[in-house]
């Protein structure tokens, strides 16, 4: 396992490791990704009590999931970074905290137009809508606190920080529905047990989650690739590489 | 292990565990505020401020929603399965309002108990079925008040 950590901190080692994914990553995540939306928003039945605007779901939760996912990733980044002190970790916090808040974003704003015709109102200070936008504020924290420093070391030293000690808001954002009477509604898909979602929703919602931990992983391997070719770009390495 | 990165390692641990703790007692200490809304059983009881704005939540029971003939105004009973609190409401109610379904109601409670709402937020659950489905549970046609779907439409 540590081998496979050394590895991955050297970067010509990784500049081929993104090459090869994304590679093999681009076809997967466009056929997901199309597949995902006709199954979702043409194929799969209306619901029997919102009709059509539940559709909504197929961006919603995917883009939700993946955001909270992202940030354990980050953490883990941060984590390597502070620990082992990996250049490699800090260039993907960097390339991470973007997409998770891109991802967070599209999250919050599906939420609000779905919340609309569903429950009344475009937002409500309820416990997991609020510890969402806390989640958007950490990722855009970390952005600028990456941007606020001169030395990049330092600037790496303060994320990683950021983003442990914001990884507490995961499970109270995950939970948020069963600890508190909220407006949110509890998770639909259950790992124990029956989903509270019919089988021909829920197989194109799962189509979807794939595809966005695809999307997300494309990004990001994309973002640290150019960040690569950026910072090494009058290495030896990266020219042979290249020619 | 390094003892150098072990040493870090264990101020990681102590950052990530002191700030959880931290957040989780602050949580832990407002979660009068976390909470969207009171269940009708604490209002009953007594333990719902009357002299602010609350927020009370629950089901609508079934049949005892009544509509004024003159206005908007709309009375209907929200339960927990504990206790019962008779909401008044003027204003468009949202599409998913139903017997039988959750509603969120933000406003004041008058001194003879009923509540009388300034908003009135439908609380849906987390399943999701096609109508056939949803029918063949239910044994009978989809709600009416409900989304009516129509093949084809």
């Amino acid at each position: 396992m540590w081998s496979i950590v050394h590895k991955m901190g050297s970067p010509p080692w990784f500049f081929r490791f993104a090459n090869g994914a994304i590679a093999w990553l681009l076809p997967i995540v466009l056929i997901t990704l199309v597949v995902g939306c006709v199954w979702g928003l043409l194929i799969a039945p209306p619901d029997y009590r919102q009709g059509n605007s539940y559709r909504i779901i197929f961006i919603h939760v995917p883009a939700a999931v993946v955001a909270l996912a992202g940030y354990y990733v980050m953490a883990t980044a941060g984590l390597m970074s502070l620990v082992w002190k990996i250049k490699m970790a800090d260039t993907a916090m960097r390339a991470l905290a973007p997409v998770g808040a891109a991802l967070t974003f599209v999250a919050l704003v599906t939420g609000s137009i779905w919340g609309k015709p569903t429950w009344g109102a475009w937002w409500v200070w309820d416990a997991r809508i609020t510890s969402m936008l806390i989640l958007l504020f950490l990722y855009l924290g970390v952005m600028a606190l990456s941007e606020a420093f001169d030395n990049k070391v330092a600037a790496a030293k303060a994320c990683a920080v950021l983003s442990l000690v914001g990884t507490v808001n995961i499970p109270i954002i995950y939970k948020s529905v069963d600890w508190w009477y909220s407006l949110h509604q509890p998770a639909s898909i259950k790992f124990t047990g029956e989903s509270a979602i019919d089988a021909s929703m829920l197989y194109p919602l799962l189509l979807m989650i794939v595809a966005f931990y695809g999307l997300f992983a494309l990004s990001v391997l994309l973002r640290m690739r150019t960040e690569l070719l950026v910072t090494h770009r009058q290495s030896a390495w990266l020219r042979s590489e290249l020619s | 292990m390094h003892p150098k990165r072990k040493q870090r390692l264990i101020i990681v641990i102590c950052i990530v565990v002191f700030s959880s703790t931290a957040v989780g007692l602050i949580s832990y200490a407002l979660r009068g505020n976390i909470n969207l809304f009171y269940p009708p059983a604490d209002v009953i009881a007594g333990k719902a401020p009357t002299d602010r704005a609350i927020r009370v939540g629950g089901m609508v029971v079934e049949g005892s929603i009544k509509r004024s003939e003159t206005d908007l105004t709309t009375v209907f009973a929200v339960t927990d399965y504990e206790g019962v609190v008779e909401v008044s409401y003027t204003g468009i109610l949202p599409d998913l309002f139903a017997e039988g379904e959750g509603v969120v109601a933000s406003g004041m409670l008058a001194v003879d108990g009923r509540f009388m709402a300034t908003e009135v937020l439908a609380k849906h659950d987390e399943n999701y079925m096609p109508p056939e489905v949803a029918a063949a549970l239910a044994g009978k046609k989809p709600k009416t008040g409900a989304y009516n779907y129509q093949e084809g439409g």
